[in-house]
């Protein structure tokens, strides 16, 4: 049974000190357990949005908000970043940026200490966070030692140790290589089917992601303008149009005017399509 | 710089390092205030002297020697200035007593250092934030000094890049007039300037999004226990410390004067 | 003409950036230079405008050997612009900022205003010439920071990682932009480790890892060497993949571009 752990009404927000609607009328509901990935053009407003999640908008930032916005059955204009936090875990862009700690460890336990929770506990969840991200080994190490996929690794490990139900990631790859950035959204993926979390990732990269998200939202100017599974999104006209970064794969498939039944998402996919159609 | 570089933390085992940061504080402190206790040359010796079985202990010879070789240039300005003035007061003799306490003056100041280097060596920057923290000092002040600390590399990296950047466009920090030379540093700190306000935005957008600030009274993961040593090495500084007062008082130093050649 | 021999560069931490690399890039060619984080690439391309000099080995851009020559003097011929554009940003107008590399090479009013004039219409920031930089989008300050270095027209245009954090949009029109540029006689070497977006270009491909180059090649051949783009930490292009799972039915597994690709399915299916 779909259970709608966010829930967004008619929201609308521009920052202080501009007119423009940064995100205009936005209604949505994202169900536990899914797998959202969000995207569009540089200022469309997916960074906003994310930043109404966790409560940066409206308490950090300021800014006039109209609408309303539940997480986790809370009101997110009528709670503190400090509460929502232990149901929204953010991660942002710039990996270097989000690590204070000298050491893994330290940093990890940061979220719990500042939740005042007893010292036992704090110390379970670092090492099933650490577990759970693979960074064990990495504990007595200073970030600064550390490469950008095993930063944002880290970065994961100390929101999780938070235990929040929703993790929202803001283009957590920007700044990583190919491989490392296939590593990253495995690992969120297996984080969405082991644990169960709830996942919003903006990402311009989709072609990484085609296979592992179900469902694709599309802003643009502030409003959401395409939104479903990814096989209905990358398959649209709109989305050809719009200019997001469908991946190559589906752009060939709809140079060459097939119509399959299942549109192909993944290279495996659309290699096995080729082969059925050569034996017709 | 180099003399900053002897001091930064060395990540290795001894006795020193496990001993409580405190405790450590306290012993430096120590150190300081026999040094200004004494102006004669052979208590400064034996207090100097006394610092090299703490580096020997601390296992952090090198680092030490870089840091008494980077305040070399402070070390000599103390001794020529002693020695001008004296020299001076002198009517205008140098005398055997004008050179002894010059030196004994430069003797202090190396003995501060070495003290302080030593200090700063065998303790981690987060133990450093937990003495604060549990010397009640409030919260954010620990926590700023750490993440200071954090980011000294991470700006270290920036500024070198910024510089590489402006001089990719022609920039020559070198050359020109000294006016120019000031105006060229333009290029570099405004760019650093700007990003470190931009980086610290971002830190902050963190520190929330991660309960910072949200209850009164935070938890720690980690502790600082004191342990048996910590009390032995308080108990010998007392010891020193009392001897020494004593010895101040009561008890006449023999004289040792540089002879004049 | 740029010309690196056996250059060995380690940095002052100890760490081995540079491990005997020999490459020849010649005039008006166009290069991209990809590799995983780390591989050493940033590094190489501080040796052509004289950052950085070999700790062994030499380097030669047009005939000068970069230990003898400034990085002012290099600089005026091989333009590098860095992957941050805050990393150079501090003048109060867009327009101050594009004319600062002019000024430093000794350039007078009159050409300063010309040459300022010609970027800021080339990269389409006309409209933000009296504005500060400090106020402008993340994509209009990278192309700020593009058009101050293209402002004293060097020979040599190198650009590292000029794709990093740009939507689809943006990165097209960077393609055709630098596509544009090498059209125009420059020689244009990229940084990047943005296999879709190189496969597109179709440049001369040097692959790097590890401090040394492992494959230098035409893009069709070289994006298309599954074993070497892993060794890169890379990955090959959808396409390619595509092509490699279909090899054992006799399609080639040399396949880049979109439009070959079309072609070769349309025979396939039909035949």
């Amino acid at each position: 049974m779909a259970v709608p752990l966010i829930e967004i009404n008619d929201l609308s927000y521009a920052y202080p000190g501009s007119n423009r609607q940064a995100v205009s009328r936005v209604d949505l509901t994202i169900d536990k357990g899914s797998f959202v990935t969000l995207t569009g053009p540089s200022g469309c407003g997916k960074t906003t949005l994310c930043r109404c999640l966790n409560g940066l908008i409206p308490h950090f930032y300021g800014g006039k908000i109209k609408g309303t916005i539940t997480v986790s059955g809370l009101s997110v204009l009528d709670h503190t970043i400090g509460e929502l936090a232990e149901h929204v875990g953010f991660i942002f862009q710039n990996p270097e940026n989000q690590l204070f700690a000298l050491s893994v460890e330290r940093d990890v336990a940061f979220g719990p200490e500042n939740l005042a929770l007893p010292r036992e506990e704090i110390r379970e969840r670092v090492e099933w966070a650490m577990k759970v991200t693979g960074v064990e080994g990495l504990r007595e190490r200073s970030p600064y030692e550390l490469s950008g996929g095993q930063q944002q690794r880290v970065a994961i490990a100390s929101v999780l140790a938070m235990k929040p139900e929703i993790l929202v990631l803001d283009e957590p790859t920007s700044s990583l290589d190919p491989l490392a950035a296939q590593n990253l959204f495995q690992a969120i993926s297996e984080l969405n089917a082991r644990l169960g979390l709830t996942i919003v990732l903006v990402e311009h990269r989709l072609d990484l992601l085609s296979t592992l998200t179900d469902r694709v939202i599309v802003m643009d100017n502030g409003q959401v303008r395409m939104d479903g599974s990814p096989v209905e999104v990358f398959n649209s006209m709109e989305a050809q149009l719009m200019g997001i970064g469908v991946p190559k794969i589906v752009r060939l498939y709809h140079e060459l005017g097939f119509r399959a039944e299942k549109p192909p998402l993944s290279v495996k996919d659309f290699a096995q399509y080729l082969r059925g159609l050569r034996n017709d | 710089m180099k003399a900053l570089e002897g001091m930064r933390f060395k990540r290795t085992s001894s006795p020193m390092h496990r001993l409580d940061p405190r405790v450590k504080f306290v012993v430096s402190c120590a150190v300081f205030l026999l040094g200004v206790m004494f102006t004669e040359l052979l208590p400064l010796i034996v207090l100097l002297t006394s610092q090299l079985f703490l580096v020997y202990f601390a296992r952090v010879h090198k680092e030490w020697l870089q840091s008494l070789r980077g305040s070399l240039v402070l070390v000599a300005v103390i001794f020529l200035t002693n020695l001008i003035v004296g020299y001076a007061s002198a009517g205008f003799r140098l005398t055997s007593n004008v050179l002894t306490y010059s030196v004994s003056m430069a003797l202090r100041f190396v003995t501060l250092v070495a003290s302080f280097s030593v200090f700063f060596l065998t303790t981690s920057p987060d133990d450093l934030g937990l003495a604060l923290e549990r010397s009640h000092f409030p919260y954010e002040f620990s926590f700023a000094f750490t993440t200071a600390v954090r980011f000294v590399p991470v700006l270290a990296d920036e500024a070198q890049t910024i510089i590489d950047a402006q001089r990719s466009r022609g920039l020559e920090v070198e050359k020109g007039s000294f006016v120019k030379r000031i105006r060229n540093y333009l290029p570099i700190l405004i760019p650093l300037i700007v990003n470190a306000i931009r980086r610290s935005l971002e830190l902050a957008e963190a520190m929330e999004s991660r309960a910072f600030g949200a209850k009164k009274h935070r938890t720690n993961l980690f502790v600082l226990k004191i342990k048996a040593a910590d009390y032995i090495a308080l108990a010998v500084v007392l010891v020193v410390l009392a001897v020494s007062i004593y010895i101040r008082l009561y008890v006449h130093i023999p004289v040792i004067a540089i002879p004049m050649f | 003409m740029i010309r690196t021999e056996n250059v060995y560069f380690t940095y002052p931490s100890g760490v081995s950036a540079l491990q005997g690399v020999s490459v020849e890039i010649g005039d008006g060619e166009f290069v991209a230079i990809m590799g995983e984080n780390g591989a050493g690439k940033t590094t190489l391309i501080k040796h052509f405008n004289g950052l950085l000099k070999p700790e062994r080995g030499e380097v030669f851009v047009d005939g000068r050997n970069t230990k003898e020559s400034s990085v002012a003097e290099l600089s005026r011929d091989v333009g590098l612009v860095f992957q941050n554009a805050d990393h150079q940003l501090f003048c109060e107008t867009v327009e101050e900022e594009v004319s600062f590399g002019l000024r430093n090479f000794g350039f007078g009013d009159k050409v300063v205003k010309k040459r300022v004039d010609w970027a800021l219409e080339l990269l389409d920031l006309r409209r933000y010439q009296k504005r500060s930089p400090f106020m402008l989008s993340g994509g209009e300050r990278k192309r700020v920071a593009l058009a101050s270095v293209l402002a004293w027209n060097p020979k040599v245009v190198v650009l590292d990682e000029p794709t990093t954090g740009q939507d689809h949009g943006q990165k097209e029109r960077l393609s055709q932009f630098v596509r544009q540029l090498n059209a125009q006689g420059r020689t244009v070497i990229l940084v990047t480790h943005d296999i879709e977006f190189v496969a597109e270009c179709s440049p001369r491909v040097i692959l790097m890892s590890r401090g040394r180059i492992i494959a230098d090649g035409p893009a069709k051949e070289i994006l298309t060497n599954s074993k070497l783009v892993t060794e890169a930490s890379l990955i090959v292009p959808q396409i390619t993949q595509l092509f490699m799972m279909l090899g054992d039915l006799g399609l080639p597994g040399d396949v880049i571009d979109i439009y070959e690709a079309k072609r070769l399915i349309n025979d396939f299916v039909g035949g």
